[in-house]
C-alpha cells in the first residue's frame, strides 16, 4: 500500500526560510536550499514551499528558488504563496517543482482550478484551505488566515475537489503553532467525504501527535514546519516511532 | 554517451535534466527527430493528460519514431502509458511499445500520491520504496518486471527488448531511484 508522507513545510520570505507562530511573528529559520537538502536526504517524503512574499519582485526571487532547490533534491516538492495565474504555474512547473498550491486566489476564482487541473494535470495542483473553528463550525478563511468567509470548509473542499484539485492541504489555524496536535476530528470528516488525498497541517508538538493524524485524522500525510526546523522531531527517529506504532511509512536509508 | 529527454510539452523534463546532473551526466531536451535518434540513451518523460500528451507527440512527428528507436529508451509515468497499447485517459490509443491496457483506479482516492513498494521476482526492485504520483495505472502483462499495489497489482516496471518504463518517478525516487537512472544509462 502506498505509504503515509512526512512533509516538512518551509515558509519563504524573500528568499528565506521562516516560520510564525499563528500567522504571525516571524523568525528566521535558515537558508532554503540548505534546509531543502537537509530533509530530502534525511527521510523526508516531500517537501512544501509557501512563498508568502508575494511581490512581483518576490515572485522572480522565488523561481530562482525553486530552480536551485530542484538542482539539489531528490524528492517531490510543492510550491504555494500567491499563486492566482496559469502562467506562473507554467514557470513553476518548468523550474522543476511538482505540485503548486493555490489558496485564497482559489476561492475567490474557482475557475482557477479547473483551469491549472486541465492544463497541468490534477496530480499538481494542491488546494490549500485555512480554516477556523468557530461556533463548533470549520470556517474557510483567506489572506493567511486574515479574513474570514461565510464558507465551511467541507463544503469548499468538496467543491475544489470536483473542480479539479488533486490534493488538499488543510491548515487548522485552532490549532497552528499550538504544539497540541492535529485536528484529527476534522481530518476523519474531511477523509470520510474526499476522494483525493489529504494533507493535515498545523499543531504538530510531538511525534505521538502524527501517529494519532494518520490513526485517529486518517490523513495521508502530515506536514509541520517549526518541531523540524528547530529540531525539536527529528525525522528519522520519527519514522521509527510511527513503525512501531505500526504505520506505513518509508524507512530511512541506512546506508 | 549522449542523452536526450524529449522534450514535447508534456515533460517533467527539468527534474529528469537535473538528477542526470546530479549523476554527472549531460543531457540535452529536445524534440527534434534527428537529435533523438541520434542518442545513446532516450528518455521519455510525461505529466499532464494523455490526450494532450499524445497531440503533443503527434504535432511533433514523434509517434513512429518513438516506437521504432533501437537504443534503450526509457519512459517515465506518463510517458510509460503512452508506450502501452491503449489508454482509457482520452481514450488514446498508444504507442503500442508494451501490450497493456491503461485503466482508471476505481473506487480509490485518485491520484496515488506517495512512496509505495515495488514487488518483483528480481532483487534489482523488490521491496524497494519509489515516488508513485497517477491516476491511471497499466495492468499486469508479459512485459511487467514489477508490480505495485493500490487497490489491485498493477505494473510498476515494464521492459522489452531496448524499451524500459517506470510508472513512478526516478528522478523523485531518492537515492533508489538515481541508482535506477544510472543503470539505465550505465547499461551494456
Amino acid at each position: 500500500m502506498v505509504c503515509k508522507r512526512i512533509i516538512p513545510c518551509l515558509d519563504i520570505k524573500d528568499g528565506r526560510c521562516v516560520k510564525g507562530t499563528n500567522f504571525v511573528d516571524l523568525k528566521d529559520a535558515g537558508d532554503p536550499i540548505a534546509l531543502a537538502k537537509f530533509y530530502s536526504d534525511n527521510g523526508a517524503d516531500e517537501l512544501v514551499f509557501l512563498d508568502i512574499t508575494a511581490t512581483e519582485q518576490g515572485r522572480d526571487t522565488l523561481y530562482d528558488l525553486v530552480y536551485e532547490v530542484a538542482k539539489v533534491i531528490d524528492i517531490p516538492f510543492t510550491v504555494g504563496g500567491g499563486i492566482s495565474n496559469p502562467r506562473v504555474v507554467e514557470e513553476l512547473l518548468k523550474r522543476g517543482a511538482d505540485k503548486v498550491s493555490v489558496n485564497s486566489s482559489a476561492f475567490k476564482n474557482p475557475s482557477l482550478i479547473t483551469e491549472l487541473s486541465k492544463n497541468f494535470g490534477a496530480q499538481c495542483i494542491v488546494v490549500a484551505i485555512d480554516a477556523k473553528l468557530i461556533d463548533d463550525q470549520w470556517m474557510v478563511h483567506l489572506v493567511g488566515g486574515k479574513q474570514a468567509t461565510q464558507t465551511t470548509l467541507y463544503d469548499w473542499a468538496l467543491k475544489a475537489q470536483n473542480l479539479g484539485a488533486g490534493e488538499l492541504l488543510f491548515t487548522s489555524m485552532n490549532n497552528d503553532g499550538t504544539k497540541n496536535g492535529f485536528a484529527n476530528d476534522a481530518l476523519l470528516h474531511l477523509n470520510s467525504i474526499l476522494n483525493i488525498p489529504v494533507i493535515a497541517s498545523g499543531g504538530a508538538g510531538s511525534m505521538t501527535h502524527f501517529v494519532e493524524a494518520f490513526t485517529k485524522g486518517k490523513t495521508d500525510a502530515a506536514l509541520a514546519a517549526s518541531v523540524f526546523h528547530f529540531n525539536e522531531i527529528d525525522i528519522a527517529q520519527l519514522k521509527n516511532f510511527l513503525q512501531e506504532h505500526n504505520i506505513n511509512i518509508r524507512p530511512i536509508y541506512n546506508d | 554517451m549522449k542523452i536526450v529527454i524529449i522534450d514535447y510539452g508534456s515533460g517533467n523534463v527539468q527534474s529528469v535534466q537535473f538528477s542526470l546532473q546530479r549523476l554527472g551526466y549531460t543531457a540535452s531536451l529536445s524534440a527534434n527527430k534527428n537529435e533523438i535518434k541520434s542518442a545513446d540513451r532516450v528518455i521519455f518523460p510525461g505529466v499532464g493528460h494523455a490526450q494532450m500528451a499524445m497531440n503533443n507527440l503527434e504535432k511533433n512527428d514523434l509517434v513512429e519514431l518513438i516506437a521504432n528507436l533501437s537504443q534503450p529508451v526509457l519512459g517515465i509515468c506518463l510517458g510509460m502509458q503512452l508506450m502501452c497499447n491503449q489508454t482509457e485517459e482520452g481514450d488514446v490509443k498508444g504507442l503500442g511499445i508494451f501490450d497493456a491496457k491503461v485503466k482508471k483506479f476505481q473506487d480509490l482516492k485518485v491520484p496515488q500520491i506517495g512512496w509505495n513498494t515495488l514487488s518483483s521476482s528480481s532483487d534489482k526492485y523488490h521491496n524497494n520504496y519509489v515516488y508513485m504520483i497517477h491516476s491511471f495505472y497499466a495492468e499486469i502483462c508479459e512485459q511487467t518486471q514489477a508490480s505495485c499495489t493500490y487497490g489491485l497489482n498493477y505494473s510498476a516496471v515494464l521492459q522489452k527488448d531496448n524499451f524500459m518504463a517506470f510508472q513512478f518517478h526516478p528522478e523523485k525516487s531518492s537515492r533508489y531511484g538515481a541508482k535506477l537512472i544510472n543503470e539505465f544509462i550505465t547499461q551494456k
